[in-house]
């Protein structure tokens, strides 16, 4: 999953649409508002973003919310953080608690 | 963290007295440990430290299947716990001990109140054809992690 996050964010577009669903959920009308490409670009740049555990949708009335998947999103951080450095970085925070 | 051969190692200083900083690692391991961060099939549901040599960590999941991942191979609170790796380079439940690797985590006062911590993976290279791959998976990272990430991206 982690290769796929890191393979599935090498596309410029891509790196947009996750960084505006970073700010919070949102349809695929207005990410696609904001980007230099259409409508379905965006929902293709999505499935790829969703079969890379990256995002995940749901239905919100008549409509689909796009969102970050906070697993797959700590995948990635686990990968770049190594994963010993990430479990002491919480175990520290649980102890200081 | 440093990388040697078969090993990583990393530490970190806890602003905590050593016996607290021992228990909320062994029997607290719950409160902190990533919650998908394990080899059960279902959701993790809590996991259970057993304080003795011989012991286990169990992870339990929500439909109460468990995984024990760790054997305890020493305990001596609050300066030293030692356990196995029993997990595979596919990510499978390791059941010969040969082929497992293990953590040492070692607990210093800095002071009343501030505790080094210092865990080492070790003889990773007992994970067999491949274990390069577990040493990658368990260590290293990228100097500034994920906020690096994030500067490329804004970049």
């Amino acid at each position: 999953m982690t290769t796929n996050g890191l393979a599935a964010l090498g596309d410029p577009t891509r790196r947009a649409i996750f960084e505006r669903l970073a700010a919070g959920p949102m349809p695929v009308g207005e990410l696609a508002r904001d980007l230099p490409v259409t409508r379905s670009a965006v929902s293709q740049h999505l499935k790829v973003l969703k079969e890379a555990g990256l995002v995940v949708d749901r239905p919100a009335g008549t409509r689909r919310l796009y969102q970050l998947n906070p697993a797959g999103v700590g995948a990635l951080r686990a990968y770049f953080d190594g994963f010993w450095n990430q479990a002491m970085a919480a175990f520290k925070a649980a102890a200081e608690r | 963290m440093q990388a040697t051969e078969s090993s990583v190692r990393t530490e970190i200083i806890a602003e905590a007295p050593i016996e607290h900083a021992f228990k909320v690692f062994t029997a607290d391991i719950g409160s902190w440990w990533h919650p998908e961060h394990h080899i059960l099939d279902g959701e993790l549901a809590e996991m259970v430290f057993e304080p003795r040599v011989g012991g286990h960590i169990i992870d339990r999941a929500t439909d109460g299947t468990e995984c024990r991942w760790a054997r305890v191979l020493a305990y001596d609170p609050p300066h030293r716990v030692v356990f196995s790796w029993d997990i595979s380079l596919d990510w499978e439940l390791e059941t010969d001990p040969a082929k497992t690797s293990e953590i040492e985590v070692t607990f210093e006062p800095e002071g009343p109140d501030r505790t080094r911590v210092t865990l080492e993976h070790r003889n990773l290279e007992r994970h067999g054809e491949g274990w390069e791959r577990m040493r990658a998976a368990v260590g290293s990272g990228w100097p500034g992690g994920l906020e690096r990430l994030a500067a490329y991206l804004a970049g």
